[in-house]
């Protein structure tokens, strides 16, 4: 899937992958298509329940040894 | 806009993450938040974060685990009845510092980080203007950015809030 941004959260625990996915955002424009990898198990839910209250939409969320990946469409 | 009210009421590392990490998160999905520091919370808006210790004294849901060592022994629970905990000087310290270490290896950010990420992200910080005169502490003591305020004040926020915890 193409993107616009990475971002690579691994590592880092609940907030703190939603709130740099949120940082991320802010720096692209509407339309544009932001990567996050994270390894957070808690990271699934919560990538949906942010998209969901902000009406980013998240495009796809898959699982790769270990690794969380999330593409997330800019409101 | 929905709207969080949170007041904050604990002094101790580990009460300092819930206020924190509930004000960021909402601050991210959009919500205009609002945090009253009152009583031993004003520890959290304290310069120096160094402040905030954590006791296992007392506390029988903390795990004392150590944050080093083979997987065996970062598995061990060391129960340590409270008469020798209260006993052995630096007890609490040895304890926040294992606390710490366990933080940072397990990719938890710092209070310190946390309270930046809610000020940037626009988190109102108020204190209760009556407990810093009351612990005897002065304006300079606290970072910079907080509102000094009586509990009226909370409530204009807390009124029109869609949530309001007490922490």
């Amino acid at each position: 899937m193409n993107f616009d941004k990475e971002l690579d959260a691994s590592g880092l625990n609940c907030p703190l992958p939603i709130l740099r996915t949120k940082k991320a955002l802010a720096e692209l424009t509407a339309g544009q298509v932001l990567k996050v990898i994270a390894t957070d198990p808690g990271s699934v839910k919560d990538m949906q329940a942010f998209a969901k209250q902000t009406g980013n939409e998240l495009l796809s969320s898959t699982q790769e040894g270990g690794k969380y990946q999330f593409f997330m469409k800019k409101k | 806009m929905k709207k969080l009210a949170i007041i904050a009421t604990k002094g101790t590392l580990d009460w300092a993450y819930p206020p924190y990490i509930l004000a960021s998160t909402a601050a991210a999905l959009g919500y205009e938040v609002q945090i009253f520091f009152t009583f031993y919370g004003l520890q959290l808006v304290r310069k120096d974060t160094s402040c905030l210790k954590v006791s296992p004294l007392g506390n029988p849901g903390m795990p004392m685990k150590m944050p080093f060592g083979p997987k065996w022994f970062r598995g061990i629970n060391w129960n340590i009845p409270n008469i020798i905990q209260a006993n052995i000087p630096g007890f609490e310290t040895l304890a926040t510092a294992l606390m710490k270490q366990t933080i940072a290896n397990n990719g938890v950010a710092t209070i310190a980080d946390l309270r930046e990420m809610c000020q940037e992200a626009e988190v109102k910080f108020l204190a209760c203007q009556m407990t810093v005169e009351l612990f005897g502490f002065e304006h300079s003591d606290f970072i910079d950015g907080i509102d000094y305020v009586g509990a009226a004040s909370f409530f204009e926020f807390a009124g029109e809030s869609d949530i309001c915890l007490y922490i």
